[in-house]
């Protein structure tokens, strides 16, 4: 387990594999992230939780650069990832997403089969061989806990499947390309609870190999599931902490209210 | 009342009702064109009439009406065929005149490769001075003769001669060619072996013409006699007639059978007297690989432009220009599209085309004239920004989430247009290839001066190599009708043949677009289950 006595303004993280410093965001002149400086620790799961619009899906999309998508949007501040500025010009934007992998809010799988939705990252880099691809396609339904219930039909579309196993096709295909890190959009909200629990049970698993990134609305998922715990308003990191120190010993008063359901 | 305009309804009757009159509308239309068209090959019954003057009239009756201005009186139209013999196909006639009507089972309708139908009775075989009675029967078998023989004749005239006519073009052109050249021995020495091809060419032209001629002159010698309404003995060659029925002796089953193959001859056939009978295959055939080729042009342009214009291009002011002029494109009359056809493509390009490498021809153009290339590409200019829109709208209805997630996996912004958004936006692209073909099919005003034409000697695609010959010119339904219905020298007798034109273009283009849609359902299947 993680150590207890930490310093909030400065939390001590064992191994971190992102460091973020001073972060801002800026959807052309609306800022929507505000000085952010956090670290996360390497294969454990850490959760953002905070209400609607304060910036925690906008956060992890700066993690894999998705946001450069987006017309307008600035940047300020520094993201390290293993020790490299992502923000780099030298960076190869399409390399770090490899690295860091992505689960969306709505599942969305390629209207193609299971199979050919799973192995889309390994054929993007270049890897044609059937064997290869085959093992790789097992190995990640294995890890995204889908294999027994697909195995005999991956070659119908994925879209057939249900939201729960449509969600677990996106997190197998996001774990096929081998990421360091998982980062992981509100994945259940569009889910019902036994799906839920499905892929809860599977992120803990997760952690043994991967960072796992997962903003939520749902703080019993944060709570159970995640071994940090940052809450965020209005687009500044309110709290960052140990999950049972937050869920039990909140420093912040915005962050009691929160959690005790006094607004949110 | 206020409360009943509150509840909304009477805006559903109001939407539901303008539905309503453009279904029937719709409906309408095609019923017309079906009454009018389909019973076009139905055997018709002949009446004799003895008019009041004495004379007697056999044919078909055309059509029924009151007299203007005449209450209570009525008039008939009768066809009554024989252009050789009464000048006109169709004549009038006041039912007050009709002295007695009666449908002769014995009466004939004699269909002949010229001059339109004959009504009358058979008389006999001449023979000599004599004439020799025969029946139905046998003059069916006598039918059947003559048919192979000038199937053969057909054949020697258009394969044979025409296979010897094509050579020797060439080797005309290839002559010329040498002599553009400078003069030197190898050039002599070719030349003089071209010669010698285009002698023993024209040797064996003179041989096949021989046999034609011999053909024709015994073909010739079989003559029938036909009685006409007035009495009359009218002789004419057996080669002369194509059928001969005795439509009131026709029961409905063998009035069936004949409308079927009436049916059959006119859209695998070939057209006879000036295009007012015979079949329409030509243009059936011109229309289907205009259309082809049209669309082979104008998907890979109008989605090339809009993958460009949606994908890649900034939303900045010249984007929304260009968006702009390519969607009033849409709105430019098709003529003017024509002009432009004939000044660039045809005068500017084809006839660079014709000085870079048919110089041999000229000054007989080549591609410097109107063909079906050049028709294609000027609809394909056309209905691009068809296809462009309906590209755009395919490339927007793509989620931004797949995108996204195809991005998060590591692939460029090429890869994921590539792999995941194009895919996706097929359906938008055939949507609008299916437009652009419905489009094209129907549409004349530039064809007709970018190479379209009456009668095509020969189709665009035959067994000389190369075998696709882009530079011809060819034949189109939607011209055919325009040409049948009001150029034609004989309109009244064509008529019907409009209305049933009609219905082969609206099948034709049914059937394009149904295959344009069973592709774009496979093609969807086709893209689920691959790695592309």
């Amino acid at each position: 387990m993680v150590q207890h006595n930490i310093d909030i303004k400065k939390l001590k993280i064992p191994e971190p594999i992102v460091v973020i410093t001073d972060l801002s965001l800026y959807y052309g002149k609306t800022q929507a992230l505000k000085g952010i400086t956090l670290d996360i620790s390497q294969k454990r799961v850490t959760s953002f939780i905070g209400p609607s619009g304060c910036g925690k899906s906008t956060l992890i999309r700066c993690l894999n650069r998705l946001n450069d998508l987006i017309e307008g949007v600035t940047i300020e501040g520094n993201i390290k990832i293993d020790g490299q500025d992502i923000y780099a010009p030298a960076i190869n934007v399409t390399e770090l997403r490899k690295k860091v992998g992505m689960v969306f809010q709505k599942p969305n799988p390629f209207p193609k089969t299971i199979y050919e939705n799973v192995v889309y990252g390994p054929r993007v880099q270049g890897i044609n061989k059937k064997s290869v691809l085959d093992e790789i396609c097992e190995k990640a339904l294995k890890k995204a806990a889908l294999w027994d219930e697909v195995k005999d039909r991956l070659r119908t579309s994925a879209l057939d499947l249900s939201g729960g196993q449509q969600q677990r096709i996106c997190i197998a295909r996001a774990i096929a390309t081998e990421p360091e890190i998982i980062l992981l959009d509100e994945p259940c909200s569009a889910l019902d609870p036994i799906a839920t629990a499905k892929i809860e049970d599977m992120l803990v698993d997760l952690k043994k190999d991967y960072t796992v990134i997962i903003v939520t609305h749902n703080m019993q998922q944060a709570a159970r599931i995640s071994d940090y715990t940052g809450f965020f308003m209005l687009g500044t990191l309110v709290e960052f902490n140990i999950t049972t120190e937050i869920f039990t010993n909140p420093r912040e008063k915005q962050t009691e209210d929160y959690i005790t359901g006094r607004f949110g | 009342m206020k409360k009943l305009f509150k509840s909304g309804n009477p805006y559903i009757w109001l939407t539901a009702g303008t539905l309503t009159v453009c279904l029937l509308m719709i409906g309408g239309l095609v019923v017309l064109i079906m009454i009018n068209g389909l019973g076009v090959f139905w055997p018709h019954r002949i009446a004799k009439m003895t008019l009041s003057d004495g004379a007697v009239v056999l044919g078909e009756i055309a059509k029924s009406e009151s007299i203007p201005h005449q209450k209570g009186s009525y008039r008939t139209k009768l066809k009554i065929g024989n252009r050789d013999v009464y000048g006109l196909d169709f004549r009038w006639v006041d039912n007050t005149n009709i002295v007695s009507c009666e449908y002769p089972t014995e009466s004939l309708v004699f269909e002949r490769r010229e001059w339109g139908n004959m009504y009358g009775f058979l008389k006999g075989l001449k023979q000599g001075d004599d004439i020799k009675p025969i029946d139905l029967k046998e003059m069916t078998a006598l039918l059947g003769t003559s048919h192979t023989l000038f199937k053969k004749i057909r054949r020697i005239e258009k394969k044979e001669i025409g296979d010897i006519n094509y050579d020797m073009e060439k080797y005309r052109l290839e002559l010329k060619r040498l002599t553009l050249e400078q003069p030197t021995e190898r050039i002599q020495k070719k030349t003089e072996a071209i010669r010698a091809h285009i002698d023993a060419l024209e040797k064996s032209y003179r041989e096949k013409e021989d046999t034609l001629t011999g053909l024709y002159t015994s073909a010739r010698e079989k003559e029938i006699v036909a009685l006409l309404a007035d009495g009359t003995e009218k002789t004419m060659p057996v080669l002369q007639i194509i059928r001969v029925y005795a439509p009131n002796k026709m029961g409905f089953f063998a009035k069936t059978g004949f409308y079927f193959e009436k049916l059959w001859e006119f859209v695998s056939g070939e057209p006879r007297e000036a295009n007012t009978e015979g079949g329409i295959f030509p243009a059936i055939f011109g229309t289907v690989m205009l259309v082809l080729i049209m669309s082979i042009a104008v998907v890979p342009l109008g989605v090339l432009t809009a993958v460009y214009l949606k994908e890649y291009a900034s939303d900045n002011i010249v984007a929304r220009f260009v968006r702009i002029s390519v969607s009033n494109l849409a709105g430019v009359p098709s003529i003017v599209f024509g002009v432009f056809g004939l000044g660039f493509f045809i005068y500017f390009i084809g006839g660079g085309i014709d000085k870079l490498f048919f110089p041999e021809s000229l000054p007989s153009p080549t591609f410097g004239t109107g063909g079906i290339l050049w028709a294609s590409l000027t609809l394909a200019l056309l209905t691009v920004p068809v296809v462009v829109v309906a590209t755009e709208e395919g490339l927007s209805s793509v989620p931004t989430s797949i995108r996204e997630g195809a991005y998060a996996l590591g692939a460029t912004k090429f890869e994921t247009l590539w792999k995941v958004v194009l895919p996706q936006a097929t359906p938008g692209m055939l949507t609008g290839m299916i437009l652009a073909m419905a489009r094209a099919a129907g549409e004349v005003a530039p064809l007709m001066i970018t190479g379209v034409v009456k009668l095509a000697p020969s189709l665009p695609l035959d067994s000389h190599f190369p075998f696709v010959h882009l530079e011809r010119k060819f034949m189109h339904l939607g011209f055919h009708i325009y040409d049948v219905g009001f150029q034609s020298p004989n309109v009244e007798a064509a008529i019907p043949m409009v209305y049933t034109t009609t219905l082969v273009l609206l099948f034709t283009v049914l059937i394009l677009n149904l295959t344009a849609i069973l592709v774009r359902n496979k093609l969807r299947k086709w893209y689920s289950t691959t790695s592309i």
